[in-house]
């Protein structure tokens, strides 16, 4: 019985380090989501503009680009997914991941070759461990996102685009990633990035409307060589933020149900110990009382 | 013509991460890659790709400032006017000596990659605009 308490005392002080750990975990995410938002609203102006400028030369020129057309008969689909450097997060990476899977059943079914590109070590580690090929990846920042690491991805991206099917380029470009919809919901999610699909057009222009002449300096064909990569860049970064602050709300969550289970099991193991505890003293005083008695027999034999 | 005093440019600029500067300005001077262009409340739409990476703006309060804006570009449409650049910065908040050293490095390094040749542009966005403004 002794060691058993000593054993239930171990335990309950394991899993109370435990809780403090995994309530600090909680903490810490709870107070990085706000950061968070709050980078994902300081990028919405840029952003913002950049799509109204875009749609802006698509709407009132017409302009045919390369990042903008359909290939005929695509053969190659590049998937970026966008998943988590640390664990701790619930079933955050396995979803995305999971999402991606799909996706690329789908994909193979269309008969296209899939090219993987992954940012977050929790994907890398999955491919890896699985031996399957990744044509490039990118980690260490997934919980803070900088605008210097969307764009090296989207350079990446556009470059795999532009170049030729035959020499490895691809054809489409998918991304997955975790739409961060409120604190209790966020939603896997597939976009398609390229070729781009410019939608949010201003005010579309009624038939009888004077169009506003835009002047484009140096031209309209320039213009929209510079604005693109920025918008696929910006839309990226928007992914990312996204993914981060969905993140950031799933490691709270978990880490929460974490320690909710601590408690728990620390209240458990309080019970079994002063069970333990009582069923010793009991015990012992059975003894005593056995032993009293068991002497007052014996005397009370002597004499 | 007489509520000239009232038309003013709505200007935001605006780099990835923040918005460096809001509000109302009378005139905005920036470099296209066509040559400089200003521009006066009224402007027709305009679309253009920045090229220098420097932009006057002169607001309401008849304060004048310059910006760095490398590789930004700018767009007019209804006295809006917005210049997006991915690392946009105030000429006041840029620390000239700084600048000219971080010019120096990139200069020795060359623009043999594309990162070096941006890098090179970034800083000498950043030590024109801190000059013009000192």
């Amino acid at each position: 019985m002794p060691a058993n308490l000593r054993e239930l005392r171990d335990r309950k002080a394991s899993v109370s380090t435990i809780k403090k750990l995994t309530r600090a975990m909680e903490l810490i995410a709870a107070s990085r989501i706000v950061k968070a938002q709050q980078r994902a609203q300081a990028a919405g102006p840029y952003a913002r503009e950049l799509t109204r400028a875009v749609s802006a030369v698509a709407t009132f020129s017409n302009v045919d680009h390369p990042l903008t057309t359909e290939k005929e008969n695509p053969r190659r689909a590049a998937v970026l997914l966008i998943t988590s450097d640390r664990g701790q997060a619930g079933a955050y990476s396995a979803n995305v991941i999971r999402e991606g899977e799909r996706l690329n059943q789908l994909l193979r079914e269309e008969e296209k070759q899939i090219v993987p590109y992954i940012t977050g070590r929790k994907g890398i580690a999955y491919y890896a461990f699985r031996q399957r090929e990744i044509a490039q990846s990118w980690a260490g920042e997934s919980d803070n996102p900088s605008f210097a690491q969307a764009r090296e991805v989207a350079d990446a991206l556009i470059e795999a685009f532009l170049t030729p099917t035959e020499e490895g380029g691809v054809d489409e470009i998918h991304i997955v990633f975790t739409r961060f919809v409120s604190m209790l919901t966020q939603r896997t999610d597939v976009i398609r990035l390229l070729p781009l699909e410019v939608v949010e057009g201003e005010e579309a222009p009624a038939a009888d409307d004077v169009l506003p002449l835009y002047e484009f300096e140096p031209s309209a064909e320039e213009v929209l060589d510079g604005l693109l990569p920025k918008y696929v860049a910006s839309r990226i970064h928007f992914c990312m933020l996204q993914a981060a602050a969905s993140e950031l709300a799933n490691r709270q969550r978990a880490m929460k149900s974490a320690t909710d289970n601590a408690q728990d099991l620390i209240e458990k193991l309080t019970r079994d110990l002063n069970q333990a505890r009582q069923a010793q003293i009991t015990q012992e005083i059975s003894e005593i009382v056995g032993g009293a008695s068991a002497l007052a027999d014996a005397n009370a034999g002597s004499e | 013509m007489a509520d000239e005093s009232a038309k003013h440019l709505e200007v935001a600029l605006v780099a990835a991460e923040r918005t460096v500067w809001q509000g109302q300005a009378r005139i905005v001077i920036a470099r296209t890659t066509d040559g400089d262009v200003g521009i006066l409340p009224g402007h027709a739409p305009l679309l253009g790709l920045l090229q220098g990476g420097t932009v006057q703006v002169r607001t309401v309060d008849d304060e004048y400032f310059v910006a760095a804006a490398p590789d930004g570009f700018i767009s007019v449409a209804n006295d809006r006017v917005s210049i997006l650049a991915e690392n946009a910065e105030m000429g006041h908040d840029i620390d000239l000596e700084e600048a000219r050293r971080e010019l120096d490095q990139a200069l020795a390094t060359g623009t043999d990659s594309t990162v070096d040749a941006d890098e090179l542009r970034l800083a000498e966005a950043r030590v024109r605009a801190a000059e013009q403004t000192s």
